[in-house]
């Protein structure tokens, strides 16, 4: 089921969670919302789900405006963070409890709803648990059976709000390829929330990062990554070193020396130069490029962190350089970043 | 093997880093044989110097089966009209934020406060059949005071904060996604309710239904101001143990109170086992 947001604004008690924001989630896909706390990422996969109604704006489910519907009548299958089980209910109620509160002839005999049950319980790894009670799970096993109880009512959406937040890392990781797999094998369309990048990152078709209520950027992980639209995305996918400069007929300068980098269509000014610290090309001499002194160096699992003093400002960046690399013992290092990216001086 | 060969078979001593348990758990011992158990013996003590047959006698007697019956019927009523309207007053307090909720509050603890006495005029006063609400229940031919029903009127005011000071704690610590996702599943508010909430706060409620039931069986002072007192028709069980007091019959006192004893210990018994069992099961 296709979902899309239109222009939907969330005010609480006249303070905005969300800012006119839009966007089209396709059918089947997988998609993560992420962002830090605050950015207003909980809010709108609740307005998804039904759970808050929308300030202004409209949400669609396939053509069906959502935004009229009741939670009830919205059908999504929703998965909290604390898991949120019926702790009187055994598992298989539990599951089954969707499809046990539907009326009349929507309800499948109790027969059904049994083998329906253990059916997710197969599917989620647990089979044989139906007889336990919530109490009697660990953590890991507890949002399994959330999930199979959100997958119980067939679902038009899967809403996840950081599914994976309250277990530990080995857990995580290892529910984080099983979700994948779940979701290549059923085809729901699922969106989940989480603060966590490198989850966003490896689960997800497509990343929302948001900030403050608004969405910064839409795209794959190689998008997001390789070309962060805006200084926030930048700062906060992955590791980045900023630097202010200045733009004079198309290049780009370091206080009074350029730098080796030509920009022919940013704007004259000042500006902040982005990069990666591990994508930087070292140089020896230095007519044209950034140099500075090693202030400090880390040992990061392979490789070595070094911290430069640039320039009379004392201006602070970080590059990444091979162990074994004799720059890193010097005191003065020269290099040039490769993949980088100017935005306007705020 | 340092550990004696007799603590193989009953072990009660879990291994703590919190010292003090042998001093703790013997002034435990030692206080609740001083306050409970030694004043509960001599009753049994007493009533037992009665001789069985003139205690059967004192038991089967109709006065005293028809004052058990209407304490611990009379108990047993309030404590369900509690458990309904006490659940519904929690559920107020704690859901809902309105103006004066704290007055209401702190007026449900009043009757733990007030004397029981006061109260049973209080009441007797508005549910005689010239005070204001008897009058009104007069012509529908209710009549409140001075029968079993005041006496349950007495009851539900006693008992009431039991149950709301039961329930209300737990309802507070009922998680808002629980309910959150009963609804996503597609659960109607009424079925929130009866299929989510009322079985997980099925532990408190017992546990508040037995502590009002076992103060309505005990409640004396304003259940003698209400309940006309005729005997074999309102007449409760402590209100017979203290005439036969003041006939300095105390065998028959002291016969009457052990029966009250056992009743009572039995029920709450089996309250505390329904307890342990939903508590083993829901965690």
């Amino acid at each position: 089921m296709e979902v899309r947001v239109a222009n939907v604004r969330k005010e609480f008690e006249r303070f905005p969670a969300l800012h006119d924001v839009s966007l089209d989630i396709k059918s089947g896909e997988l998609i993560a919302l992420l962002g830090p706390s605050g950015s207003g990422k909980t809010t709108l996969l609740r307005l998804i789900a039904g759970l808050e109604r929308p300030t202004r704006g409209k949400i669609f489910f396939g053509d069906d405006d959502a935004s009229q519907k009741s939670i009830q009548e919205r059908n999504v299958g929703f998965v909290f963070q604390h898991y949120a089980l019926f702790r009187h209910m055994t598992v298989a109620d539990n599951i089954g409890f969707g499809l046990k509160v539907r009326h009349g002839s929507s309800r499948p005999p109790a027969q059904e709803i049994r083998r329906r049950a253990s059916e997710l319980l197969d599917l989620v790894q647990l089979s044989g648990l139906e007889k336990r009670y919530p109490a009697q799970l660990s953590g890991g096993q507890r949002q399994r059976v959330a999930l199979a109880r959100a997958m119980a009512i067939e679902p038009k959406v899967l809403l996840l709000d950081e599914p994976f937040g309250a277990l530990d890392a080995q857990v995580r990781r290892e529910l984080r390829r099983w979700l994948r797999e779940i979701h290549d094998r059923t085809g729901h369309t699922t969106v989940f929330v989480t603060h966590d990048q490198e989850e966003a990152l490896e689960l997800a078709d497509r990343v929302v990062v948001m900030s403050q209520g608004r969405i910064e950027q839409v795209g794959t992980a190689d998008d997001i990554y390789d070309t962060p639209n805006s200084p926030f995305v930048y700062g906060f996918i992955g590791e980045s070193s900023s630097l202010p400069v200045k733009v004079e007929n198309g290049e780009i300068w370091l206080a009074d020396r350029p730098i080796g980098l030509s920009a022919p269509h940013a704007p004259e000014g000042e500006a902040t130069l982005y990069f990666r610290p591990h994508d930087v090309e070292l140089l020896d001499g230095c007519s044209g490029c950034i140099a500075g002194t090693v202030a400090a160096s880390r040992r990061v699992a392979g490789t070595r962190r070094v911290e430069l003093e640039i320039g009379g400002e004392r201006q602070r960046v970080e590059i990444e350089l091979p162990v074994g690399h004799p720059a890193a013992q010097k005191s003065r290092v020269a290099f040039r970043p490769g993949r980088w990216k100017l935005f306007p001086a705020a | 093997m340092t550990t004696a060969p007799a603590q193989a078979g009953w072990r009660f001593r879990q291994p703590s880093v919190i010292p003090g348990f042998g001093l703790t758990l013997g002034f435990s011992l030692t206080y609740l044989t001083l306050i409970i158990l030694i004043p509960l013996s001599g009753l049994i003590w007493r009533s037992a110097s009665l001789g069985w047959i003139d205690f059967w006698a004192i038991a089967s007697d109709r006065r005293t089966i028809n004052a058990l019956k209407i304490s611990f019927g009379t108990a047993f009523v309030a404590a369900a009209v509690n458990v309904v309207f006490g659940t519904l007053v929690a559920w107020v307090l704690v859901r809902y934020r309105f103006p004066g909720r704290r007055i209401v509050d702190a007026m449900v603890d009043l009757p733990f406060a007030l004397p029981t006495a006061v109260a049973g005029i209080a009441l007797t006063t508005l549910y005689a059949p010239n005070g204001w609400i008897g009058k009104l229940l007069m012509p529908l031919g209710i009549k409140v005071a001075y029968t079993p029903l005041g006496i349950v009127v007495a009851l539900v005011f006693i008992g009431l904060p039991f149950v709301v000071r039961t329930v209300q704690p737990i309802m507070e610590e009922i998680d808002r996604e629980v309910e959150e996702a009963a609804a996503t599943l597609g659960a109607s508010r009424f079925q929130i309710i009866t299929r989510v909430l009322f079985p997980g706060l099925a532990p408190a409620i017992i546990t508040g239904f037995s502590l009002a039931f076992a103060r309505g069986v005990g409640e004396y002072g304003s259940v003698i101001f209400i309940a006309g007192n005729l005997p074999y028709k309102s007449e409760i069980a402590p209100l017979l143990i203290v005439i036969r007091l003041e006939e300095y019959n105390y065998p028959a006192a002291t016969a009457i109170a052990a029966i009250m004893l056992a009743l009572s210990f039995v029920m709450l018994l089996v309250v505390n086992l329904v307890q342990t069992w939903s508590r083993k099961r829901y965690g």
